[in-house]
């Protein structure tokens, strides 16, 4: 094999990959640009050439910009806060499965195992009525707690690995030199294990922004209800009208997070979800 | 080790034996305690949102129990699963929630090997590229792909009708969301798209764990691709593929997203989760809802059950003690 045969067929195999990997997003991308009149033309592009900004403005300064930038404001506060509460309880939880010698290790890590597994419906509908009782019900903290759920078992089976490549020699270090075990954890080990952590808080995010079970059960109004949820409940801007402009652009407004994150930190993530799911 | 610590442990050595020993065993207990400290408040949080709920969900599927009359609250012991396991509904709803599940990981696992190989074997220049490719499926919102794929198929909005039209029984009018098969596929062919990167991720790293000894091996005795992928690569990531597997189906097994957006379950395209979000949330009927969602949670079990005891999938081996 020449290695000029070798390099137009790995030039196909990348235009197939990244035709399947872009294609459905370049799809959702040109119909955000499409005027009403233009979404039934049955083409990919837009027909008047660069097309019309309408529908993001509808979402972000128009009629239709209460229900998106709430949504958005409380996608974005509540993935955050799930995320970081997961991986501030995951680090610790890791921490202890991968260094310390106690009885029980191998039960956390099954748990964590069950509860990634558990249909998350199954869930919904106590909440749901438990929420309604207690006044949880279309709140954060009513979002946030069932999140964990999704956030907090990946985050523990990936931390765990990536603490068990760490050089533990310079915790005992620290510890020879004086050191407590927390702060051999603190100061020896904190730097060292970032890296990872804040890999996992990627993971973490991707998963509790895209959550739709939760948001669309246990949220009502716009005080808590998120993008996935809202995009399902959105309207056109008249009774006749599809409001598929308007979903397409929030879509993609909610995507480019994604996209970013992926560009910008594509090897961590691999090794992330990689090392978690299979290495010991 | 360091040299201060080196230092350190000589200046320590002189100590008696008796009193390491002690400080040895007093070491191992607060190590003990410092291990439940630290894991336990992520142990009981998992517990408490999940291990709660659902044993509250097993107590409320016991009552007669409507949202809509409170007051008419009764105990009715199992009278609910009966209700639901005699309703063709369940059957129905379970039948195609058993199709997307094994159609969607027969063709993402082929899908997903492939992609694994074009990502473990592709040239250093593009391995970042179709990596950071690869991820976007991953990433982006389950929602965001069901309204992707839907506008794309749409009778309406769609343009894959006039692309297609020269593919006898594909035409303008076709409108894919109006009968089962057609609307099937296009809720799994957005499942499949979201989700295969995931599962060739985990074959990637499978990939990684062949010995390239025993593979190369295979090659200077004259084995073709075929026989080395059959009989050398595939046998040494069984593993990683079962895991894969497993993972997927059960994830494939609560669809849920896809089938609400794009057709909320018309057209017979209704599946378990959708059945307990309509019977629960939309209707109110918390008795009945929590009996299907303790159905959902024992078919989760079972098949737990099944690929743990027959297919003898070793889920904690894949991160066991070192």
């Amino acid at each position: 094999m020449t290695s000029g045969k070798q390099k137009i067929t790995w030039a196909v195999i990348a235009v197939l990959v990244l035709l399947y990997a872009l294609f459905p997003v370049a799809s959702i991308l040109s119909t955000s640009f499409k005027s009403p009149s233009d979404l039934t033309s049955g083409k990919f592009l837009p027909s008047s050439g660069a097309g019309t900004l309408d529908n993001y403005k509808q979402i972000l300064v128009g009629d239709a910009q209460g229900l998106f930038l709430s949504a958005l404001r409380n996608s974005i506060g509540i993935a955050l806060i799930a995320t970081f509460i997961a991986v501030v309880l995951a680090t610790l939880c890791a921490y202890a499965i991968a260094r310390l010698d106690f009885p029980g290790k191998k039960v956390v890590l099954t748990t964590a195992l069950a509860v990634s597994i558990f249909p998350v419906i199954s869930i919904v509908t106590p909440l749901f009525n438990l929420w309604r009782n207690i006044g949880l019900y279309d709140t954060w903290p009513g979002l946030i707690i069932p999140y964990l759920s999704l956030t907090l078992p990946i985050s523990i089976w990936t931390l765990a690995a990536f603490f068990r490549q760490i050089p533990w020699e310079l915790e005992q270090a620290a510890q020879v030199d004086g050191a407590t075990t927390w702060q051999a954890f603190r100061k020896a080990i904190v730097p060292l294990a970032a890296p990872g952590v804040f890999t996992t808080a990627i993971i973490a995010f991707f998963i509790a922004w895209n959550d739709f079970v939760y948001g669309i059960s246990l949220t009502s109004t716009e005080t808590a209800r998120t993008v996935p949820a809202a995009l399902a409940f959105f309207t056109g801007a008249s009774q006749f009208e599809a409001p598929t402009g308007a979903i397409s652009a929030a879509a993609i407004i909610v995507t480019i997070p994604v996209v970013l994150l992926v560009l910008l930190f594509q090897r961590q993530i691999v090794s992330g979800l990689t090392q978690g799911a299979v290495k010991g | 080790m360091s040299t201060t610590s080196t230092k350190e442990s000589k200046s320590v050595a002189p100590t008696t034996r008796q009193r390491r020993r002690a400080n040895l065993s007093d070491r191992a207990k607060s190590e003990r305690r410092l291990g439940w400290y630290l894991a336990g408040p992520a142990f009981i949080v998992m517990l408490a949102v999940t291990l709660y709920p659902i044993l509250q969900a097993f107590w409320d599927s016991l009552f007669s129990l409507r949202l809509t009359a409170p007051d008419d609250t009764t105990f009715i012991w199992f009278a609910n699963y009966i209700t639901v396991l005699s309703d063709p509904i369940w059957w129905r709803d379970l039948g195609v929630t058993l199709i997307i599940t094994v159609v969607t990981v027969i063709i993402e696992l082929i899908l997903g090997f492939a992609l694994a190989l074009v990502m473990d074997k592709a040239i250093k220049s593009l391995r970042g590229l179709l990596r950071t490719a690869i991820l976007v499926p991953y990433g982006i919102i389950t929602v965001v792909s069901a309204y992707a794929w839907f506008y794309a198929f749409d009778i309406n909005s769609g343009y894959i009708n006039h692309w297609f039209d020269w593919i006898p029984g594909i035409s303008p009018d076709l409108n894919w969301f109006a009968e089962f098969w057609p609307s099937l596929s296009v809720i799994m062919a957005s499942e499949i798209w979201k989700t295969t990167p995931f599962i060739s991720l985990l074959l990637l790293a499978g990939l990684a764990q062949v010995p390239s000894e025993l593979t190369e091996a295979a090659q200077v005795d004259g084995a073709t691709w075929w026989e080395r992928m059959r009989k050398v690569i595939v046998p040494n990531m069984k593993a990683a593929i079962m895991v894969a597997v497993l993972f997927r189906t059960l994830d494939a097994f609560r669809i849920f997203d896809n089938v609400f957006i794009m057709t909320n379950g018309a057209h017979g395209t209704e599946v378990l989760s959708l059945l307990a979000y309509r019977t629960s949330i939309s209707r109110l009927e918390i008795g009945l809802g929590s009996a299907i969602s303790v159905l959902l949670f024992v078919c989760v079990l079972i098949i737990c059950f099944v690929a743990i005891k027959l297919f003898k999938v070793d889920l904690a081996g894949t991160q066991g003690d070192k």
